[in-house]
């Protein structure tokens, strides 16, 4: 039970009236961006990120991750109430949140939507808080070739698990390891491709490149859209919440394989999206009522919000253990640790440990005071959606600019954000995905410097990744996973065989 | 079916109309990107190459990770290539019609204009002329409202990261008159 003990140490970390105020103002501002069209949690996080730099570590977190939990359930207002997924994750929960709506049962659809996004979290934090400790203290015992082990294994399960084209997902993740590589050669001082510009030299920084790709590119592409909305008002009553709640202990078998399924696509890079998805699908077979889903039946509301969220939470997990982000939004809190100067990796456990307890009792915390937040102030945030585009879209883009200026304090940086909104733009369209692309520009320089510092070790034998059984089994991993399409695409065919031969 | 709970409506009489004609196929636009980024690629490799791309002594040099990337992306991109020419769809996707590129440069263009005025204007002062601009101009919003919202954003803006956090933007003769 030591982690029991950790944790009662990182409450007592966190309970101060600032670092609660901190909270409440990171909620309120990730509801606003969860329920504003053209933000999200990764850009939300992004922009407001600049406002942390001058705050100790344990605040700037804290805040920031208050901003990811906020975003999470904004996502949900705007599915039920206006049939517009404020987020991609909440896709699915329209499909039975907005019929319930329309049936004048959108206060009980809202609640359901909290509730099970909290549980959702509950169940990921729960996970953190119990095994994120083992995993550091694991992986502490790790060297370079591990390291680019790990780090090699992220990025083949992206492009053999990935939904989107095989060679796009190349294109986006060997993109984005190119660009980290620009400016000064960290381990033998050269400079590399900075053709003479002094701007290039200082590198392009990642957080520059995520407010472009998630900011501004995002904004082009809601102009885009329609923006008439039609929805409805809703407040919630303590009866209807009350009233869910008594109902809410049925569907617990819905609740704890939604769960499982968050936890498990969040740790691996499958994220809230296809989470929410891929529980409500199963909510939907396991279902002995299967044609009243789509028609507003709350269990199809508690499946896909309890995975998106405990997608979005566990996502942290691999963050905090191993230094790989688990989602897009995680690698911008990655990008955060590193600007306020902490080092993420296993080491964080032993050398920050009010750090590291800190967030995971914000997590609870965030958690908690998010549901009774969100279940008391829905009607004023349904409202903010009154406000005209026009109004937004240029609040954004000066927002945008004034985190991407901020970070170096250099001119050069609001034009390369203009120019990752462009290309963020272009590839969305075409299909080229974001998420490795952020992976790769977070992770690229760590990959680069466990490959080279292995390489020196080994004097240059590639045998280095299969010289023992752990390094060795998680880079054949990677591997398979790499090759998965056609690896399982043999399996079948084998085991298509052999049932054909002993029917 | 009970009757909804009042409604929130909010129009967009400037939506781009749904039968507006194609600028592009997005089969066009994903070629032209990936001959793009392979020309990008070539021309890393080229200057990775030209850093070192080998090993020595101490292991890697400098250009060796950057330069296979490239080689990587430029595979990537020519199996992509090779992936459309050969797959010759007739059925060709919209990659944005006329209304909805007129819409994005609709706020693409001032927000050039916004990173070019802020070299002599600042950020400040900049930020305010373009969302007043944008409300008034694009989203016709009522003169005053737009100068009043733009004013308290910008202000609020200005007393958050100047005077509470400490986070400098670049300023203009505006604000020297005021002595900040």
């Amino acid at each position: 039970m030591e982690a029991f003990g950790l944790l009662v140490y990182g409450f007592s970390v966190l309970l101060t009236w600032k670092i609660l105020a901190l909270m409440m103002v990171g909620l309120v501002l990730g509801i606003f961006v969860g329920v504003l069209p053209g933000l999200g949690g990764p850009n939300g996080v992004a922009i407001l990120l600049p406002l942390t730099f001058t705050m100790d570590p344990t605040s700037a977190i804290v805040m920031l991750s208050c901003i990811y939990w906020g975003a999470l359930f904004g996502g949900a207002i705007t599915s039920i109430l206006f049939n517009i997924p404020g987020e991609a994750w909440s896709v699915a929960t329209t499909f039975d949140g907005y019929p319930m709506a329309q049936q004048g049962k959108a206060a009980e659809a809202l609640t359901a939507a909290f509730t099970s996004s909290f549980i959702g979290s509950l169940v990921a934090v729960l996970l953190i808080t119990f095994l994120a400790p083992g995993i550091a203290s694991f992986a502490l015992k790790f060297g370079p070739p591990e390291f680019f082990a790990v780090y090699l294994l992220t990025f083949c399960s992206f492009v053999g698990l990935g939904r989107e084209q095989k060679h796009k997902t190349i294109i986006s993740m060997a993109l984005g390891l190119l660009l980290t590589g620009v400016g000064m050669d960290t381990v033998s001082g050269q400079l590399r491709m900075t053709f003479g510009s002094s701007d290039l030299l200082r590198g392009i920084n990642f957080l520059v490149a995520v407010i472009g790709l998630f900011g501004i590119s995002e904004i082009l592409l809601t102009m885009e859209e329609r923006l008439a909305l039609r929805g409805h008002a809703a407040s919630i009553s303590l009866r209807v919440v009350l009233k869910v709640w008594k109902e809410m202990p049925r569907y617990w078998v819905t609740l704890l394989r939604s769960s499982a399924i968050g936890c498990w696509l969040g740790i691996t890079p499958g994220g809230a999206i296809a989470a929410s998805f891929m529980s409500y699908n199963l909510a939907k077979r396991f279902s002995k009522d299967k044609d009243s889903f789509g028609k507003g039946r709350i269990e199809g509301v508690f499946a896909p919000e309890t995975a998106a969220h405990a997608s979005g939470t566990s996502a942290l997990l691999p963050m905090l253990a191993l230094g790989i982000p688990g989602s897009g939004t995680a690698a911008i809190l990655l990008g955060g640790l590193m600007v306020w100067g902490l080092n993420p990796g296993p080491l964080l456990f032993v050398e920050h440990k009010g750090f590291v307890w800190g967030l995971i009792a914000s997590m609870y915390l965030g958690n908690v005071v998010g549901l009774i937040l969100v279940l008391t102030t829905v009607p004023i945030f349904a409202a903010v959606l009154r406000v005209p585009f026009s109004a937004i879209a240029p609040m954004i883009v000066v927002s945008c600019a004034i985190g991407a200026y901020a970070i170096q304090n250099a001119m050069f940086d609001i034009w390369l954000m203009l120019l990752f909104g462009v290309v963020g733009y272009v590839f969305k369209k075409i299909g080229i995905p974001l998420a490795p692309f952020t992976l790769a520009l977070v992770l690229g320089n760590r990959a680069e410097d466990s490959f080279r510092l292995s390489m020196i070790g080994a004097g240059g034998d590639m045998r280095v990744f299969w010289s023992n059984g752990l390094v060795g089994s998680i880079t054949t991993l990677a591997l398979v996973l790499l090759f998965w399409p056609l690896v399982g695409g043999a399996l079948g065919r084998i085991r298509s065989a052999f049932a054909g031969k002993t029917a | 079916m009970s009757k909804p709970e009042t409604e929130i409506v909010v129009e967009d009489p400037a939506a781009p109309a749904s039968d507006s004609p194609a600028v592009t196929t997005s089969r066009t636009v994903d070629v032209a990107v990936s001959f793009l980024l392979l020309a990008f690629a070539a021309l890393l490799a080229f200057d990775n190459w030209r850093t070192g791309m080998g090993w020595d002594s101490t292991g890697p040099q400098a250009g060796y990770f950057p330069f296979y990337l490239s080689v990587i992306l430029g595979g990537a991109c020519l199996w992509g290539i090779a992936k459309e020419f050969l797959a010759r769809k007739a059925a060709a996707e919209t990659f944005v019609t006329r209304d909805q590129l007129r819409r994005v440069l609709q706020v693409f263009v001032p927000t050039l204009l916004f990173c070019f005025l802020m070299q002599w204007l600042g950020l400040y002062v900049a930020s305010f002329l373009l969302i007043a601009g944008f409300m008034a101009f694009i989203g016709r919003i009522a003169a005053w409202k737009s100068l009043l919202t733009a004013f308290l954003f910008v202000f609020a803006m200005f007393v958050t990261f100047d005077i509470a956090f400490d986070v400098i933007m670049p300023k203009g003769p505006i604000e020297s008159l005021f002595g900040r």
